[in-house]
């Protein structure tokens, strides 16, 4: 299967899954008016690839922000990683927030908390999809 | 007329208002006026967390402005249909922080509904907002935009105060819905 990349735009996230390394990046900002159309591809990837996936697979999110209309969808990401987990494959979602952004750091327990799935909380000084 | 312009400016100066916008809303617009207000948070809020938190409450906001709309505007004092939903939205910097107001018509058989669910947003300290949102996000239902009935709970989280609301019955289909949201520093 071919890699999904998406350029990023004021409204969506720059997406980069890659099939090969089973490393997944969604970077930047998530809030389109209707997130549904946006992430209904991302879900079918991840559909496609949870059929053969990497024994090791890492999804990297890095959100400067992101609207509750694009919450759910990212919800429903996760769930699809949680089907590759199930069958015995590895996976980490690597949660990345801004050094002086707690509430980010809020969101990324939240999901944490809701999720199968190991999360890291990774601080850093600036989200770089701002400058995207 | 004249007159009015400077009046205007007055009024807008002493509420000390950053902006102000009257019309209709397309997708395109919502973003030309979250660059400003990110562009004017920037130069004026030292705070990032405080910008950050007008922003995401501007945005959703705007958002359920877009799309909770009765699709009606006032014209000689007569509502009439548009084909792009309508709205009123201001945003002012405050010595105790920003507010940040939103009106718009909406369906009358959607405002019990919402009363409750302010309602039952208001009456709950923020330990248990943040669960009642995690319960909302993780109970896999969606609402037609995708939202899931997740905004306005996120917007009551990151104001860290009250929502101060209130609807004016128009006719026997619509209501005018005001929302006045403090963004406390």
């Amino acid at each position: 299967m071919s890699a999904l990349f998406l350029e990023g735009s004021p409204k969506t996230p720059h997406v980069n899954f890659d099939p090969e390394t089973g490393m997944l990046e969604l970077k930047g900002r998530s809030i389109p008016e209707n997130s549904i159309d946006f992430y209904k591809p991302l879900i079918d990837w991840l559909d496609k690839y949870g059929r053969s996936p990497k024994s090791k697979t890492a999804l990297h999110v890095q959100l400067e922000y992101f609207n509750t209309s694009s919450s759910k969808c990212i919800l429903d990401l996760f769930k699809k990683l949680e089907g590759v987990r199930a069958t015995g494959n590895e996976v980490t979602v690597l949660w990345h927030y801004e050094a002086d952004d707690e509430d980010m750091l809020e969101a990324g327990e939240d999901y944490a908390g809701i999720i199968n799935i190991p999360f890291k909380m990774i601080q850093i000084e600036e989200v770089d999809g701002k400058k995207q | 007329m004249l007159q009015r312009i400077h009046d205007l400016y007055d009024e807008l100066e002493r509420q000390r208002v950053m902006l102000s916008f009257k019309g209709a809303l397309s997708p395109e617009l919502v973003t030309a006026l979250l660059g400003i207000v990110e562009r004017k948070m920037e130069g004026i809020e030292p705070d990032a967390r405080t910008r950050k938190r007008v922003f995401n409450v501007v945005m959703e906001c705007l958002q359920n402005l877009y799309h909770h709309n009765s699709n009606l505007r006032l014209k000689d004092g007569k509502a009439e249909s548009t084909t792009d939903p309508h709205g009123v939205v201001m945003i002012a910097h405050l010595d105790q922080g920003y507010q940040v107001l939103t009106g718009n018509f909406m369906a009358g058989s959607e405002v019990e509904t919402l009363k409750g669910h302010l309602d039952r947003i208001n009456a709950l300290p923020p330990d248990q907002l943040r669960e009642f949102y995690r319960e909302t996000l993780a109970d896999g239902t969606y609402t037609k935009n995708g939202g899931g009935g997740l905004g306005m709970i996120d917007i009551a989280r990151k104001s860290g105060g009250k929502l101060e609301y209130g609807f004016v019955p128009y006719d026997k289909d619509n209501a005018f819905f005001s929302l006045n949201v403090n963004v406390t520093t």
